[in-house]
């Protein structure tokens, strides 16, 4: 379980959240670009620090501003694949999986995984933009991470691609039993892949629906249909009426 | 000298051997530095860039002088070397390199700079998550990117090192064998009206630095990556 709290005031609004994330469970931080969704991320990653704030893993606490703790990136343990391509350009793909693991049988079984064996000699700038992110999800889950953290990172590939990359996402959720944190601006893709979506509106959690619960009828309209197309609906709307209000709304659903 | 005549070479190997000694340990000392100057935030930081950017805008003669003083019996630096070594730096082949280094410095750290600063932050941040500390990161990430920098920083020293009179002259006199290098010895070829070595030695130096600055262009030409 990944408890975070933070505060950190940013030139037009401070970001100010609270959430969990349990093991096996992903959230999405779902949001316009600019809300502070990835400096949650960063904060998370211990890449900036917050003026506020805690976040503890099991009981393991990554910081407490009170305590004074902040532990560096390299001790927090996890994977953070980045909205571009952060994969080295001086290394071949399989040496990019293999750079943070202690174990080559698992990083050739995630070269497997991921259907990226055959470009195992490549390097990064010579394959394509699905296919980096492939390997950016190998390089991260290679290390063996406590949390795997995702920042918008299938927003710059066509649709086929992202597809196939969220049904990865999937099935990585299902066989790492790990929180996973995904930035998202993407309603259908936060309501594809995620347990919670937080919709994250300048700084501050909007709201907080379970995705099970809309697929429910209560909030659907009866000239749609029902099941999952119609929970996503519901869904869309709710976040869409949030996202146009102004910042005095209150959560609830 | 006759016209046919094998000309002395020996100042071409003694300045190469200088820029070559110089620009080795230049790279040690200016790999760390300038890698602390761009990515470390800290107050002040813009004096030590002006502080190592002075050679740049200083004459030859102002830094030759100072190190001339500092290198003497009663500097510092010269006394440092008689405890060490015996003898003060001032007039020496040693003296010459720490001279030459000084001055060179900003040659070697601006390729440098530059290529620290076009090197992505995320890759170091990537690093730093999947469990590298700093230190580790510089080896396994900032260097294998900035290789070409790093040449370039090497050939631009190793030019400006062959190519160094003011200061070396200051702190070297022209001791034959010892300091006097190629850029000392055109100067006193002229002074004694020996044109025909002066042409001699300025040919070759012409040449070795056209083949520097094109080894630079070449450099800079397949720097960038994706």
């Amino acid at each position: 379980m990944l408890e975070v709290s933070i505060r950190k005031k940013l030139p037009h609004f401070t970001v100010n959240v609270q959430f969990s994330c349990g093991s096996g469970q992903l959230l999405a931080l779902l949001g316009p670009s600019g809300a502070g969704k990835t400096t949650i991320m960063r904060v998370l990653a211990g890449l900036e620090k917050p003026d506020a704030g805690r976040i503890v893993y099991n009981g393991e606490v990554w910081l407490d501003s009170e305590k004074n703790i902040c532990l560096p990136p390299r001790q927090r343990k996890l994977g953070y694949v980045f909205q571009e391509f952060s994969l080295f350009p001086h290394l071949c793909v399989e040496k990019n999986v293999a750079f943070a693991a202690d174990n080559q049988a698992r990083v050739r079984e995630l070269l497997h995984r991921f259907g990226i064996w055959h470009l195992r000699n490549h390097k990064p700038q010579g394959i394509s933009g699905g296919e980096r992110q492939r390997v950016a999800l190998a390089q991260a889950l290679a290390a063996n991470p406590r949390v795997l953290l995702l920042d918008e990172p299938f927003s710059a590939l066509d649709v086929q691609t992202k597809e196939s990359l969220r049904g990865e996402v999937l099935a990585i959720k299902k066989q790492f039993s790990l929180p996973i944190i995904q930035v998202t601006h993407d309603l259908h893709e936060a309501s594809l892949l995620a347990d919670v979506v937080l919709p994250i509106v300048r700084g501050q959690v909007a709201g907080e629906w379970l995705a099970g619960i809309l697929q429910g009828e209560k909030t659907i309209p009866k000239e749609f249909p029902k099941g999952q197309e119609a929970g996503r609906y519901a869904m869309e709307q709710a976040v869409r009426r949030i996202m146009t209000r102004p910042l005095a709304w209150s959560p609830g659903i | 000298m006759v016209i046919g005549e094998v000309m002395d070479y020996s100042p071409l190997i003694l300045s190469a051997k200088l820029a070559l000694v110089a620009t080795g340990l230049l790279l040690v000392l200016a790999l760390p530095l300038t890698h602390g100057l761009t990515f470390a935030r800290f107050k002040g930081k813009f004096l030590v860039e002006a502080l190592v950017g002075l050679p740049l805008v200083l004459p030859p003669t102002v830094i030759g002088f100072y190190l001339l003083v500092a290198m003497g019996p009663d500097g510092g630096l010269g006394r440092l070397a008689q405890m060490v070594s015996g003898r003060p730096l001032v007039f020496t082949f040693a003296g010459m390199i720490v001279a030459s280094m000084i001055h060179t410095l900003p040659y070697a750290m601006q390729p440098l700079k530059t290529a620290f600063e076009r090197l992505d932050r995320r890759l170091l941040e990537t690093a730093y998550v999947l469990g590298l500390s700093p230190v580790a990161a510089f080896f396994r990430v900032v260097l294998p990117n900035t290789m070409n920098g790093l040449a370039a920083a090497a050939v631009l020293a190793f030019a400006h090192c062959m190519g160094e009179f003011g200061v070396v002259l200051m702190v070297g006199g022209s001791i034959p064998g010892e300091t006097r290098v190629a850029s000392i010895a055109i100067y006193e070829y002229v002074e004694t009206l020996r044109y025909q070595e002066a042409w001699q030695l300025s040919l070759a130096l012409v040449l070795i630095s056209y083949l520097v600055l094109l080894a630079v262009t070449f450099l800079n030409r397949g720097e960038r990556y994706a």
